[in-house]
């Protein structure tokens, strides 16, 4: 599907979603609350059948954070950009990861980098980083580290 | 010609000429576990140092090149390292079996070594049971790994240990019914009466297609009980680290690694006994001349030459194939070698009894 | 009674394999479940070689920060490199010379067959045949001699610059890398007499390790794990970067979807490999190895995003630039990461020796996990 296509689905879908273009991509801003009900329509829609998530991660701004979603579909071959704001204080989204399963370890990721908390998620616990860093949030922008970080 | 039996009988009657019978006896027997422990350390070396080798040359690399011309030392020096090494017991073992396992291993492979003909008349204890005996202790063996990994209070140490105890145990089959059908044709359990019973061509040759089934399904069988590839799954270092012997270091853990070398000495000297004839000469029925010039070569030569065939049969089974998983390892027993051992029994007591055998 | 798979009961076992074992090629910390022999759960624990590299990354130039990845997935160092300064080059919006194309193309290749070269010879080992990961090595030698003498180095290259290459080739590379192609050629049916052929191996590989396509699918696996499965997903003709659209190679897909599955759809593309090699050795474009580009590299403001083919999946990079001359934000989608997360669907229920088989097929590497 092209772009103006894929625009017009997804705002039958969903009629408040914003869109940025001029990326290499279609981008799409919705409303975190908005997101679980959407990501649920893109895997599930027949004409659409966004069925890969191949990147998922998340952006500091410092006053929010965006959570990105890289979407593809396998059998279309279209792509598109999923953006969502959160806010910094208490970050918090519905998770994607029993939508596509893959989203379980990239969510996991995001949640003890950022401490994004995903809602519903079946397994929150952090992956990468050693106990006691629970709620540290290292990739933030403002995040200090007195022993490890090295500045260049 | 000077053999090794002409040394013995003359050590013999030089003792009994000094001492009265009951010492003879008791210095015979000293000399005797002095030149066992002594093969034990010189095989050691030699057998660790031709598996370097010959995984070396079929891995196209050099191998062992630096201590020592071509390398010949360095299985020595290996041994020195191990000796001062610190053998650890974890905490958590219980000391007294962690420690005392590898001596069952050492005494086991020491206790087999009796039976064995080296060379004509040339054998520590001529019994008449000497196959019997030879199945009865080599399933010893297992104790040592089952209470070395139950020791170790290891969870990688206790999987191997099981594993081994049903992999022994499954094998033990088929590698008696092998053994047996050497016994029905030759109708003795005396090693040497064996040997004697080839004195007009091996077994392997005399017994037809039956004999070579228990050959291939002994050699299988006495590699899975001796734990070597394919069929290392206690040890499969990829998946259990080091299966039975992962908390084992130094000198402790150099005995287990001697006594896995020696049985493999001794099940290739038992099936070089049993279906290649031991220590006797290539024979062909009643070419008395040709039988004759093969007699010229000595019987320790044809007795080392044929075991040493063996291992290095052993050794390439080692380096070329992966390793079965534990449960296609007792299909491949219980399924396929245990049935056709059994049937091959039949067919070996028929051709027994009918005389269809050269 | 059927009891539920994954519950803990009497008689299961935890199980630490890792971070220092034979089988995970690093420092991979596996948690499992397990009864008997059979594994029940597999959870993976990551981050014991964690570098934090995308944060590294927020304060590295954009001429800096693609040493940085070559430190990621090691066996196709070159790749990373690749993928990097092509998103660069797309927010410069740089035009590189054909021949800087092609040289990168064919450094590809070469290191996506030696990364497989490397997996064949560890995966054999890890079920248990230590002999094939030599002769593996042979071969891969060369290819790193080649490497060698190109790049400067023989495993992380960081011979790609944004704008091209570092140098230009060796004099020597079309004869070493033709030597090699022969090489390659008299030894390759070793490979298939020694492994593939083998009863024992073929056994352990066989309907081991189901994963279905839609599960690679929704688990995010790429390469030649999701292409075992069944599911296309070759980037190189999906999203063809530099010359691949005019390349004539085939996307190798096997249904079986096992463990042999994966392992043949490996074997397989090293042979694509040396057919992309072939087509282009001889036809390597004279002029310029470098385009012309300012020594203070600044991307516009915007968000940029390149997907590659490494040896083991896609591997991706987004960058989000503020207009500075580093990155905002810079994310590297690792096909490791994604692939591993199957392993636990894949596990469960199969042998613990299958585990090992699973893994290596996977062709994890852990600091490209980690990132």
């Amino acid at each position: 599907m092209t772009n103006d296509a894929l625009k017009a689905k997804i705002t039958e879908l969903l009629p408040a979603t914003g869109f940025e273009e001029g990326g290499q991509w279609l981008n799409i801003n919705v409303e975190p609350a908005d997101w679980r009900l959407l990501a649920e329509q893109l895997r599930l829609d027949a004409s659409l059948q966004f069925d890969y998530l191949f990147c998922l991660t998340c952006i500091d701004w410092k006053t929010h954070l965006t959570m990105v979603y890289h979407l593809d579909s396998t059998k279309f071959r279209h792509n598109i950009v999923i953006k969502a704001k959160l806010d910094v204080a208490k970050p918090a989204i519905e998770t994607v990861s029993d939508i596509w399963r893959t989203a379980d370890f990239h969510e996991r990721e995001v949640y003890e980098m950022f401490g994004v908390d995903f809602i519903n998620h079946p397994d929150l616990r952090l992956l990468i980083l050693p106990d006691g860093w629970e709620g540290k949030r290292p990739m933030l922008k403002n995040f200090e580290d007195p022993v490890n970080m090295i500045r260049l | 010609m000077l053999s090794f039996s002409d040394i013995s009988k003359f050590i013999d009657s030089w003792l009994r000429d000094i001492f009265n019978p009951t010492w003879t006896m008791v210095i015979e027997m000293m000399i005797a576990g002095v030149c066992v422990i002594g093969l034990f350390a010189v095989l050691g070396l030699v057998l660790v140092l031709m598996e370097r080798k010959v995984a070396a040359w079929i891995q196209i690399r050099l191998g062992p090149n630096r201590v020592g011309p071509k390398g010949m030392l360095q299985s020595l020096a290996d041994t020195v390292k191990l000796l001062v090494k610190e053998g650890m017991t974890p905490d958590g073992a219980d000391k007294f079996l962690f420690n005392f396992a590898p001596f069952i291993a050492m005494m086991v492979a020491m206790l087999l070594m009796a039976p064995i003909a080296f060379a004509k008349d040339f054998q520590l204890w001529d019994m008449n049971i000497g196959v019997l005996y030879f199945s009865a202790i080599s399933s010893i063996m297992v104790i040592s790994i089952l209470m070395a990994g139950w020791a170790s209070n290891n969870k990688y140490s206790l999987m191997g240990a099981m594993r081994s105890g049903a992999q022994i145990v499954s094998y033990e089959l088929s590698a008696g019914l092998s053994i047996l059908a050497i016994v029905v044709l030759s109708g003795s359990l005396n090693l040497n009466d064996i040997i004697l019973s080839q004195a007009d061509g091996w077994w392997i040759f005399k017994g037809h297609i039956p004999v070579i089934i228990s050959f291939i399904i002994f050699i299988i069988a006495v590699t899975a009980e001796t734990n070597r590839a394919p069929f290392d799954l206690a040890e499969a270092e990829s998946e259990l680290t080091a299966g039975f012997h992962t908390e084992y270091s130094g000198m402790k853990f150099a005995l287990f690694f001697l006594a896995e070398y020696i049985n493999v000495f001794i099940v290739c000297a038992i099936g070089a006994t049993l279906f290649l004839g031991g220590w006797m000469p290539f024979h062909i029925g009643h070419w008395d001349a040709f039988n004759h010039v093969m007699d010229y070569i000595p019987s320790s030569v044809w007795f080392f030459g044929k075991t040493f065939f063996l291992i290095f049969l052993i050794m390439w089974f080692r380096w070329t194939f992966p390793r079965l998983r534990i449960d296609q390892l007792l299909n491949l027993e219980w399924r396929f070698l245990l049935p056709i051992s059994m049937f091959n029994i039949l067919l070996v007591t028929l051709m027994a009894i009918l005389g269809w055998h050269f | 009674m059927v009891e539920e798979i994954g519950t803990t009961v009497e008689g299961d076992v935890l199980i630490n394999v890792g971070p220092q074992h034979p089988a995970t090629h690093g420092v991979l910390n596996l948690l499992l479940t397990i009864n008997g022999e059979t594994i029940k759960k597999v959870e993976p624990h990551l981050g014991f070689i964690h570098r934090s590299i995308e944060k590294m990354c927020e304060s590295l130039t954009y001429r800096q920060f693609i040493y940085v990845t070559s430190r990621m997935d090691y066996l196709s160092a070159h790749i990373n490199n690749h993928a990097c300064a092509l998103v660069v080059e797309k927010g410069l919006q740089v035009e590189i010379p054909s021949r800087a194309k092609v040289i990168r193309v064919l450094m590809d290749e070469l290191t996506r067959i030696a990364s497989h070269e490397l997996w064949w010879g560890a995966m054999a080992m890890d079920l248990g045949a230590f002999t094939p990961f030599f002769h593996a090595f042979r071969e891969r030698e060369s290819i790193n001699d080649i490497m060698e003498e190109t790049c400067g180095a023989r495993l992380t290259m960081n011979y790609i610059v944004p704008g091209g290459v570092m140098y230009d080739l060796h004099p020597d590379f079309q004869k070493r890398v033709k030597d090699f192609i022969t090489l390659y050629k008299l030894k390759i049916h070793e490979y298939d007499e020694m492994v593939t052929g083998n009863i024992i191996f073929q056994n352990r590989m066989k309907g081991v390790g189901y994963l279905s396509a839609e599960d690679a699918i929704s688990y995010g696996c790429t390469g030649p794990t999701a292409r075992g499965s069944g599911v296309s997903c070759d980037i190189r003709k999906l999203y063809p970067y530099e010359v691949y659209d005019q390349l004539d190679f085939d996307e190798i897909l096997e249904t079986g979807c096992d463990s042999f599955a994966r392992y043949m759809v490996r074997i397989r593309e090293m042979n694509q490999s040396i057919r992309i090699i072939e087509q282009l050795i001889d036809t390597i474009p004279e002029g310029d190895f470098q385009a012309k580009t300012k020594a203070v590299l600044k991307l516009p403001k915007g968000e940029f995003y390149q997907r590659v083919e490494t040896a083991r999946g896609e591997f991706g990079v987004y960058i989000v630039s503020e207009g500075g001359n580093t990155p905002y934000r810079i994310k590297f989608r690792s096909p490791g990461f994604s692939n591993l997360s199957a392993l636990d669907q894949m596990a469960r229920g199969s042998k613990l020796g299958d585990l090992v088989a699973m893994m290596g097929t996977l062709d994890l590497v852990i600091p490209d996990i980690d990132r």
